[in-house]
């Protein structure tokens, strides 16, 4: 299982299609970091004007940790496209090249070759969105250095202080993966139905911004579908970034404010992927495979 | 002839009587003042606490800067700091510093077991940015318990003084001010959050409370002079 492992992980980093992903990511954040230090003061007092009307809020707000949040809220709609364009590939990829039939004759079960290619994969994303935090939040430390965050919700404000936020970015990034996996998972779902890359690939993107659109819509027939949509669980990486308040309204380091909702969103998506792995498990098994 | 004679007496030994009362209203706010002044600058220590509806905030360490006749600030040491917009730098020394004042009585009240007395003042200059101020100030130690101020721009704030330590020069231990804050609602648009996030229970239960921000000092250090670049 190592070695097929090895093999796909192999087979995916020789493409240089691989790499267009690593590449936009680092175009988009340092772009938008340049961005930032040289129109920060200006873009956060566009993002502070309605509440500088009655309150003055002083301190360093552009700061690393702020700027991270900005551009994972950015980027985390955009990066499921990115790794579609792996993980759709893995299957249907092989069977446009012709080689899908001439790997299932060697001594290994499709359950193995489903399980390495899907795992293959899972690390691929998982190194991406490593990048992306390389990127997106140890360089804006550096360069904007670190400080309180001050987010701004559409009811209300949160200030987390300096020396609770980092567990915070850990535990978002952990669960950017989970989500970004059901991605893969769907996209490698999907990669079994085709003989060229394009079908699978066009069609995950178009599953996602149509399900994002409808997660995203304040419609009430919507509304009852929502929960069982796995784009709306995506986002609750923002949960992290919520604190519980006391009797006083004073924050509570280390707590976060719906711990339930992103339970809740994990075993959702863990469901996901488990189904869209299993599909694909008994798809592929039941497949006759001619190409 | 003799009915209008008793008339004008009367007015004119109430109006006596006014300016009488008007006048030992003055006497009292430059004994405040007075006392007041023997602070040039200091530099504390302390905590603040902010309580708006619609922020959570911590409660931070912060240091606090005055300097004669009104330089405030309050500096965060970490983080950023969250300030009802122009209304803690109407701190007691600029509210007394007012120069042309009228200073009317109005009657007495008790606050924390103590009697004070109900000082109005009206700025007598049009520009002035304060319209009125109510001072409650406790006669005995010349101590200014509570005051009120209403503001042009601002709004009205409201300032209640505890005393302790440094009470022999009219500064407090701690600070509670109360202020006006508007409904909160920004665009999805700008906050970029474009799925439904309910309002918290804790944060609705104090909606409609006045924005407060209470501040604990824990040391003074007084007369030692600061630098202007402080205020900056």
């Amino acid at each position: 299982m190592w070695t097929l492992l090895q093999i796909e992980l192999y087979k995916i980093f020789r493409r240089p299609r691989t790499y267009i992903a690593f590449v936009a990511i680092t175009a988009l954040i340092t772009i938008v970091q340049l961005g930032l230090k040289v129109d920060g003061k200006e873009y956060a007092a566009f993002v502070m004007a309605d509440l500088s009307n009655t309150l003055q809020i002083d301190g360093k707000i552009m700061n690393g940790y702020f700027v991270c949040y900005v551009l994972l809220q950015l980027l985390l709609v955009h990066v499921p496209l990115l790794i579609a364009l792996i993980a759709a590939d893995m299957i249907s990829g092989e069977a446009n090249m012709g080689t899908l039939r001439l790997l299932l004759t060697k001594p290994i079960s499709r359950t193995q070759f489903i399980l390495a290619k899907f795992f293959a994969a899972t690390i691929y994303t998982i190194l991406l969105l490593i990048w992306l935090a390389i990127l997106a939040l140890f360089l804006s430390m550096w360069i904007f250095g670190t400080d309180d965050m001050f987010l701004l919700k559409n009811n209300y404000a949160v200030q987390i202080e300096n020396a609770d936020i980092f567990w915070r970015y850990a535990g978002a990034f952990c669960f950017a993966a989970l989500a970004m996996t059901t991605v893969a998972a769907l996209g490698f779902f999907l990669s079994q139905f085709a003989e060229n890359s394009i079908g699978p690939i066009v069609a995950t993107m178009s599953v996602i911004i149509f399900f994002t659109i409808l997660s995203t819509m304040s419609i009430p027939i919507f509304n009852l579908i929502k929960p069982y949509l796995f784009t709306t669980h995506m986002v609750a990486w923002k949960e992290f970034f919520d604190v519980k308040v006391n009797s006083s309204n004073e924050t509570i380091r280390g707590t976060i404010q719906r711990p339930d909702r992103l339970i809740n969103s994990t075993f959702i998506l863990l469901a996901h992927i488990v189904f869209f792995v299993g599909a694909s498990l008994y798809v592929f098994k039941k497949k006759d495979v001619l190409s | 002839m003799m009915k209008a004679g008793k008339i004008f007496l009367f007015l004119f030994v109430f109006s006596c009587a006014m300016n009488v009362q008007a006048q030992d209203m003055s006497i009292l706010v430059q004994k405040v003042k007075a006392k007041l002044d023997l602070v040039n600058d200091y530099v504390a220590d302390g905590k603040m606490k902010t309580d708006v509806a619609f922020i959570k905030a911590p409660v931070g360490k912060i240091k606090i800067f005055f300097k004669k006749p009104n330089l405030f600030k309050i500096k965060r040491e970490h983080g950023i700091s969250v300030l009802p917009k122009g209304g803690v730098s109407i701190n007691l020394s600029s509210i007394i510093a007012l120069k042309d004042y009228v200073a009317l009585a109005a009657g007495d009240v008790i606050i924390d077991g103590i009697k004070t007395k109900i000082v109005k003042l009206l700025p007598m200059n049009e520009s002035s940015e304060i319209i009125l101020t109510t001072l409650y100030i406790d006669e005995a130690n010349l101590l200014i318990k509570k005051a009120i101020t209403t503001t042009k721009e601002n709004g009205t704030y409201e300032m209640q003084l505890y005393y302790g330590t440094y009470a022999a020069y009219g500064l407090p231990d701690k600070v509670i001010f109360a202020f006006n804050t508007k409904d909160y609602k920004m665009p999805k648009g700008i906050t970029l959050e474009f799925e439904d996030n309910d309002k918290p229970t804790e944060a609705e239960k104090i909606k409609g409370r006045k924005g407060k921000v209470e501040i604990t000092y824990s040391s003074y250090i007084i007369n030692k002079g600061v630098d202007n670049s402080m205020f900056k």
